[in-house]
């Protein structure tokens, strides 16, 4: 069938926080898969060539298929009538479904958050607490002379980041790597070491003394000498590095979840945001959280946008409250507090603890993915939906929060997150309209007036 | 609501038809505003009324990149302002930054319905475009952040004048503009590539383009208005802040000879005395030249006190205020394109600079000779939010509740200022010239700002009374569209406004001239760059001259 060929240019692919858009997609129109991701790294590849047309019903209540409709019925009569609804996931699908699950969470007055809390959250506390200095991934491209990972594998979880900020050549980095230092550090040897000029090994754990240890030494104080011990890094290579970021002409922090999610959390992203901040004193310097999901940084901006706060917000009062420990999901699951759970994109059945699995089994669950997961499986109303970047079109946010549109490759037979929140809001907002007993006018009535909710 | 209405018995004060209190009837059809309508169309009695055309403000930021960064920095900010829902509209959190949903219903609670966000890099355009959906009643549009654009300068570096103009118009369709904005031209190469230095004088020449300001700056006055876009350039001066800039800025306007050229929160930009030292009032200076001057418009940027965001391209001014505290603080690079900075900030009584920034921009209204060409703003967030406004209306058109504020501020900063002897009470008219009728025409939006025939029925309706803060807090009917948003000062429905933008022509071979450079240096694809038309929904092209 190799007459009905099509090429996709530009494409995106959604795997990972760096949200590559330049793939070229060689697509099998018949048999409706991707036979050729050109420009893809292994996880892209891997993405791309997976996505095929599953033969699994659109809907399924209680595990028997029923039509789409019926389960917007059902998904809308659990949610409107739960006393404490929770959605979450988000993190891969696109701003649009984003923009609807966070109406609908606000129309029931749930809660609402994202893989945000899971993976980067700390980063965004730390952000709240002392800003950023950051940039555009365009930005180190071109001017970088300094690229400092800490705490992350790219080599691996993010292949093509090196694509951004090592190999490229820039408008102030004719030579590409020549031009740059790239400095590891790590509490081991990655496969993305060979990438580094300077590897440094620390101690696990002790990342925030390290970070506390040059922020003091940037600003001229003296360390203990006990910090060699502490964390296990040479004073000499700790002044060394001081010296670097100092003198570098534009320096750059990537940092991970091997900082923010180890012993110190929201305290080691403050220090390594305060650090860069600080060298802003003696020259430009920035820092990036490097995201993993596909879309999570879109998520961070259309919650943000919508409600003020990043994740973990409540509606119950009848506007936003921002809580991490009570209002993100695996506390409010584990605390055994909900009572109705959307999910979307997302498989916490497969990842979250185990008192938090065991609660979301006692609560209906309706699950929107692409695949069959964990949490689909154990859900009440299960839908599956198209890919997006794949099967739709729509709008993801790179780790830099730039926007970038989908071009998707072929159609899915499934509708997507977009079209079933869509319906979902609308008959939410009908069914607690009537049940407020509304002014003067049936429910029904005066959502038909509406044009924005 | 019926698709017809005939607003009788308010008093009404439509600047742009020369009408100033009279009692006539107003009409509304199918969401414009008509000559007459049939007897037995429904009538809303408006009796003890003030009614204007719905507010339009010309500088405001309120979505975008950077106002989503200041939002997700102030999580206190938010908790202190909750902004709840009703059955017709969203919930969402206030502050100085106040989310989406919020900001379009609380312009619309002060009667306001068209604004325009002030600073956008064409990189953020597609995110600032996805927030305008969001953000519910208002029209709105956005200014394109150009001045700073190294591709342009390279082109002002190499002398090429025409293939400048047709790429500012490239970019201005490319990302759905409504204008081009400057923010401190030429002052982002030092802040990126130098060690977060600036450029101080107007007629300092970058080492790497070797272009100064100035010249930036005159061709895109020169160009925008051959172009004719419905808005003039819209400039931050470079030393924003700075003691002594009142030179840069009347160097800025006669730069642009006699050609218009908009200059944005001009009160931040008329300050005396030497750089490093304490500053004095050049108010005087300034508003004389600009009322002299036809072709230049401006807004105010008054300065409120108490709680405000700084947000501005302008990232070494950001830098810099952010040295006060050492609290805070966001930079943000974008590639190619622009600088950024954010931090939290609080006007105070009293403390000297802020007291005499506040007293500058009231001398400057006060000192206006033209209405029409000296607009309200506060250049939300960073001079204090727009929902101060109301207190600014009291302040120009109460003298005795002036004196009372004058008196609780620093004196010595007063002392500075010819304040106190300034009498000027504005009247309703010049009310709303300054914060609609004026506005609209600087923007060439024909269909706003006025109650005349043709015109958009978006209207507000104030309870005359004697306190004008109160009064222009709390408008007892908004209509947008025609539809009624606001009835007896509760939320009776939600609406949807458009994006407003323009789109010169140009020659299309720009393009390809464009992608080399783009592929170079930028980080995502050429074709995925810039705001698609299947992301405008409802929108309005604002004709330019050459469309």
């Amino acid at each position: 069938m190799a007459d009905n060929i099509r090429t996709v240019k530009h494409a995106t692919c959604t795997f990972c926080g760096c949200v590559c858009d330049d793939m070229e997609l060689t697509v099998d129109m018949d048999k409706k898969v991707i036979t050729k991701a050109k420009n893809a790294c292994v996880l892209g590849r891997a993405w791309f060539a997976e996505h095929h047309i599953e033969d699994r019903p659109a809907a399924m209540i209680d595990g028997k298929e029923v039509t789409v409709e019926e389960a917007i019925e059902e998904a809308a009569q659990v949610l409107a009538g739960a006393k404490f609804p929770i959605t979450y996931g988000l993190s891969d699908t696109t701003c649009e479904a984003q923009r609807q699950a966070v109406a609908i969470t606000d129309i029931i007055r749930g809660t609402l958050d994202t893989t945000t809390s899971v993976c980067h959250g700390p980063s965004g506390l730390a952000f709240q607490g002392v800003g950023e200095s950051t940039m555009s991934l365009g930005e180190v491209k071109n001017r970088a002379d300094l690229v400092i990972y800490w705490g992350g594998n790219p080599a691996e979880s993010h292949p093509r980041h090196f694509r951004y900020a090592v190999t490229p050549k820039g408008m102030f980095i004719p030579n590409g790597k020549k031009d740059r230092t790239v400095v590891m550090i790590d509490v081991r040897k990655t496969p993305s070491a060979p990438v580094a000029d300077i590897l440094i090994q620390i101690k696990p754990g002790k990342d925030f003394e390290l970070l506390w240890a040059l922020r003091a030494k940037v600003k001229g104080k003296k360390v203990d000498p006990k910090i060699e011990e502490i964390t296990g890094v040479p004073l000499s290579t700790i002044n060394d590095l001081v010296e670097r970021m100092k003198n570098c002409r534009y320096g750059v922090l990537f940092f991970g979840m091997g900082l923010t999610m180890t012993r110190g959390r929201h305290f080691n992203s403050g220090a390594l945001l305060a650090l860069a901040t600080d060298l802003n004193e003696f020259t430009h310097f920035v820092a990036k959280p490097v995201r993993g999901h596909g879309n999570v940084t879109g998520a961070d901006n259309v919650v943000s946008w919508q409600t003020g706060y990043p994740f973990g917000v409540n509606f119950s009062r009848g506007f936003p409250r921002f809580n991490p420990g009570e209002f993100t999901t695996v506390d409010t699951l584990s605390h055994g507090d909900a009572d109705a759970a959307l999910i979307i994109a997302s498989d916490p059945a497969s990842n979250f603890p185990k008192a938090a699995i065991e609660h979301l089994k006692t609560i209906p669950v309706i699950s929107l993915d692409t695949k069959q997961t964990l949490t689909s499986k154990i859900a009440h109303v299960a839908f599956a939906t198209a890919t997006y970047g794949i099967n739709t079109t729509g709008t993801v946010y790179r780790m830099d929060d730039v926007p970038i549109p989908l071009r998707p490759a072929f159609d899915s037979p499934y509708p997507s997150d977009e079209e079933i929140l869509t319906a979902i809001r609308k008959r939410v907002h009908e069914l607690i309209l009537s049940r407020r007993g509304a002014r003067g006018a049936t429910g029904e009535a005066k959502v038909a007036s509406k044009q924005v909710l | 609501m019926a698709a017809m209405l005939r607003i009788v018995n308010g008093s009404i004060h439509d600047p742009a038809n020369d009408i100033d209190g009279e009692v006539r009837d107003i009409c509304i059809k199918d969401g414009k505003i008509v000559d007459s309508l049939p007897e037995n169309a429904p009538r809303l009695d408006a009796g003890g009324t003030v009614i204007m055309p719905g507010g339009v403000d010309i500088h405001s930021h309120i979505a975008g990149p950077k106002v989503n960064l200041a939002r997700k920095l102030q999580p206190e900010d938010h908790r202190r302002d909750p902004h709840p829902g009703t059955d017709y509209t969203r919930s969402g959190s206030g502050g100085t930054v106040p989310s989406t949903f919020a900001t379009g219903y609380r312009y619309a609670t002060l009667g306001y319905t068209t604004v325009m966000e002030a600073a956008v890099t064409p990189l953020g355009a597609l995110h600032t475009v996805e927030e305008l959906h969001d953000t519910p009643v208002i029209d709105k549009g956005f200014y394109v952040l150009l001045g700073n654009n190294i591709y342009l300068q390279n082109l002002l570096k190499e002398g090429k004048q025409e293939e400048f103009r047709h790429a500012v118009a490239w970019w201005i369709n490319r990302t759905k503009a409504f204008t081009t904005k400057l923010v401190n031209p030429g002052g982002d190469e030092p802040w990126k590539g130098k060690r977060n230095s600036n450029v101080t004088d107007i007629d300092e020449k970058s080492d790497l383009f070797n272009v100064s300001p100035r010249q930036i700056i005159e061709a895109f006055v020169k160009t925008v208005n051959e172009m004719g876009l419905p808005h003039p350039p819209h400039v931050h001066c470079n030393n924003l802040g700075h003691s002594g800039n009142y030179k840069t800025t009347l160097e800025t306007m006669k730069t642009a000879g006699d050609l218009r050229i908009h200059l944005a929160h001009i009160q931040f930009h008329s300050y005396g005395g030497e750089p490093g030292k304490n500053p004095d009032s050049k108010a005087a200076e300034i508003a004389e030249y600009i009322n002299n001057h036809p072709n230049i418009s401006c807004d105010v940027g008054q300065v409120m006190f108490g709680k405000s965001t700084i947000m501005t391209a302008d990232a070494p001014l950001a830098y810099l205020l952010r040295g006060f505290n050492k609290g805070k603080w966001v930079n943000a690079d974008t590639e190619c394109e622009s600088g950024c900075g954010i931090l939290p900030f609080s006007y105070q009584e009293h403390i000297f600079t802020h007291a005499l920034q506040w007293a500058i921009g009231l001398e400057l209204f006060l000192l206006s000779g033209d209405p029409w060409r000296i607009m309200l703003s506060t250049d939300h967030p960073n001079g204090g939010s727009f929902m101060s406004y109301p207190k600014l209306i009291r302040l120009l058109m109460d003298k005795t509740f002036r004196k009372e504020e004058i008196g609780k501020v620093n004196q010595k900063a007063i002392a500075k200022t010819n304040l106190p002897a300034l009498d000027r009470e504005y009247t309703l008219n010049e009310i709303a010239i300054i914060t609609r009728a004026a506005p609209a025409r600087a923007l060439s939006l024909k269909n706003k700002g006025h109650l005349g025939p043709g015109a958009d029925a978006d209207i507000t309706i104030y309870d005359d009374q004697e306190d004008k803060e109160m009064m222009f807090n709390a408008p007892r009917y908004v209509i947008k569209s025609g539809e009624m948003i606001i009835q007896d000062h509760e939320f009776t429905n939600d609406y949807y406004g458009r994006i407003l933008h323009t789109a010169p022509a140009f020659d299309e071979a720009i393009a390809e001239n464009i992608r080399p450079f783009f592929e170079d240096y930028y980080s995502i694809e050429f074709d995925n760059y810039g705001v698609a038309d299947n992301y405008l929904h409802e929108h309005e092209i604002i004709p330019a001259k050459n469309s």
